[in-house]
């Protein structure tokens, strides 16, 4: 039968919902207050279970990729924070590392330190975001409160260190461009020492909370065998009892001198993952503790020196006049990488997020792709939504942390 | 003034408020905005900020209403695309009057950083905005800031709704 499209009957692509009169077609957003941003579900519903989901994505789709291919490659980076706005330092911190492996940067041991302090803290600020959000679409309105606070802390470190509460761009290609600012450090060691504590309250108001189990214990249930083939990563994958982490499989920045593990849940489930999140929020306690005494030993150099490619500091640059002309061509031209392509893989909070770049030598990037973990956990709601009841949706929504910046790009 | 005699309009007279309805009208709508929860990109993240513990909208007797039925302002956060454009409009229309609509982020305004096929280019192309609020992200305090404007707004708008809308429909 062939559909008629109005603006109140809208067209679906290429969906065929076999309409008998059991089942009823709804709209799952795209604006609903519980699909995380702009998610809209096609469901088919058979009273209050759900037989077909369709995840309808593009409804944030900014042309991210494109704008990449005419913008040089410092232009680009403050874009990056825009993908998963939750954790923009991870974003801007996966292209910075793309485009060092395609020109061979080395960054100086203490950008190293400070890139990583930075990932960590913003894994902290994405799970506690991860925990009030998901926590308020099943019903726990005070946790989301608790941990909005907690937030507001880490938030504060990073606005102390870069100006900026949610777009940070504070990771450059090359290096950092500031210092720890005074006092930073204590600040966030007063922070860390707060955390624990912090991690003791959500789990004493949830893990064995009646109801909270009751809604997210064997629901969303996702095999490990499906959890590959589905291409998950990041909790989601380690939610289904499969230890795989970036940080420990191709160790970048200073992962491979920290000791911390990896934890992993054999649960498969909504609950599983939650603990799993709270759990990785102590292990970036543990690597913040670790990195501190890392910093004291580190010597001031913040940029990689590379003239063809980075512009001198400061004081050279109005010194000497050879650094001004370079860094009059880097600006007013944009570096240029040589020609090749590269993939790097990084641990976000939600999965793993890598930057494919194709240079064809110029200042623009020939191709930029972005293999955002969002993307792929979006997809399994095909997976996981069927036979569940729609009260569930929410929380599998919810518990599969998916952010559409990153989704439609 | 005799003793016997009440001075009515003196504070610790008797208990009467002297009002026009424009004003106690205007008290009420100004004082209980709800805004629909309308996220839509990176602003909706300081838009929860500024509902959450630290900066506690609820102060200014802002609730977030999931339903545009119960909402009176809109906040509109983050990029709006093309694809999006027409549920933003319907949303817009649900809302009974009197409503009105905040422009929250760069993105919102003008397009923003994102000039592309995909982007609406500016929110008012789709619905009337009172408040625009630049910034990206808005800080909350920006945003708060912009809600005390749209209150100054309400307080200056007659309560005869017609004499509005007759001016905000485009």
């Amino acid at each position: 039968m062939m559909q008629v499209t109005t603006k109140l009957t809208p067209f679906f692509e290429n969906i065929n919902f076999e309409r008998d009169d059991k089942t009823m077609v709804i709209n799952f957003g795209p604006q609903h207050p519980s699909a995380h941003g702009q998610l809209r579900l096609v469901l088919e519903l058979d009273g209050e279970k759900v037989v077909k989901a369709y995840p309808d994505i593009g409804y944030l789709h900014r042309g991210i990729e494109k704008m990449a291919e005419n913008m040089t490659y410092n232009e680009f980076l403050p874009t990056t924070d825009r993908l998963d706005y939750i954790a923009s330092t991870s974003n801007n911190y996966a292209y910075a590392a793309a485009v060092e492996k395609l020109i061979g940067l080395e960054v100086p041991r203490r950008a190293q330190v400070i890139r990583t302090m930075l990932l960590e803290l913003n894994r902290i600020i994405s799970h506690l975001f991860f925990l009030a959000t998901h926590a308020l679409d099943v019903g726990a309105m005070s946790i989301f409160l608790y941990t909005f606070r907690e937030r507001e802390f880490a938030m504060d470190l990073m606005e102390d260190y870069c100006g900026a509460r949610l777009t940070h761009s504070a990771v450059r290609i090359g290096g950092v461009p500031l210092d720890l600012p005074n006092g930073w450090l204590e600040q966030l060691e007063a922070f860390l020492d707060k955390m624990p504590e912090n991690i003791k309250l959500y789990e004493d108001l949830l893990t064995q909370n009646r109801i909270w189990k009751m809604r997210l214990e064997d629901v969303g249930v996702l095999s490990p065998e499906d959890a590959l083939s589905w291409g998950c990563t990041g909790p989601m994958l380690r939610g289904s009892g499969i230890a795989y982490d970036i940080r420990k499989e191709e160790p970048y920045e200073l992962y491979d001198e920290l000791s911390f593990e990896i934890p992993v849940s054999d649960r498969c489930d909504s609950y599983g993952r939650y603990r799993l999140y709270m759990e990785e929020m102590k292990q970036s306690v543990r690597i913040l503790h670790q990195l501190i005494p890392m910093y004291k030993e580190t010597s001031t150099q913040l940029m990689a020196h590379a003239p063809k490619y980075i512009s001198a500091p400061k004081e050279d640059i109005m010194t000497q006049n050879y650094a001004l002309m370079q860094h009059f061509v880097l600006v007013t031209q944009g570096m240029r990488p040589p020609k090749g392509e590269v993939y790097m893989p990084t641990e976000s909070p939600k999965g793993e997020l890598g930057f494919y770049i194709k240079s064809e030598g110029e200042p623009y990037a020939y191709r930029l792709k972005c293999r955002a973990p969002s993307f792929f956990h979006t997809g399994v709601l095909q997976e996981l939504l069927v036979d569940t009841y729609l009260a569930d949706v929410v929380t599998i929504i919810g518990s599969t942390n998916i952010v559409f910046g990153e989704v439609d790009r | 003034m005799a003793k016997h005699q009440v001075n009515y309009t003196s504070t610790a007279g008797l208990p009467i408020a002297l009002t026009s309805v424009d004003k106690l009208v205007n008290w009420g709508r100004s004082n209980s905005l709800w805004p629909l929860t309308y996220g839509l990109a990176c602003c909706a993240i300081e838009m929860m900020a500024s509902g959450a513990s630290r900066f506690d909208f609820d102060r200014f007797g802002t609730i977030f209403r999931a339903s545009p039925r119960q909402a009176d302002v809109m906040i509109l956060a983050g990029t709006l695309s093309k694809k999006h454009a027409e549920f933003t409009r319907r949303l817009y229309d649900q809302m009974a009057e009197p409503k009105w609509v905040i422009s929250m982020g760069s993105c919102a305004n003008t397009g923003g950083m994102f000039n592309t096929y995909a982007t609406v280019q500016g929110v008012d192309r789709i619905v009337p905005v009172d408040i625009y609020l630049p910034g990206c992200a808005p800080r909350p305090e920006t945003l708060q800031y912009a809600l005390m404007m749209l209150q100054k707004k309400i307080r200056r708008e007659s309560a005869n709704m017609k004499k509005n809308t007759k001016q905000r429909f485009v």
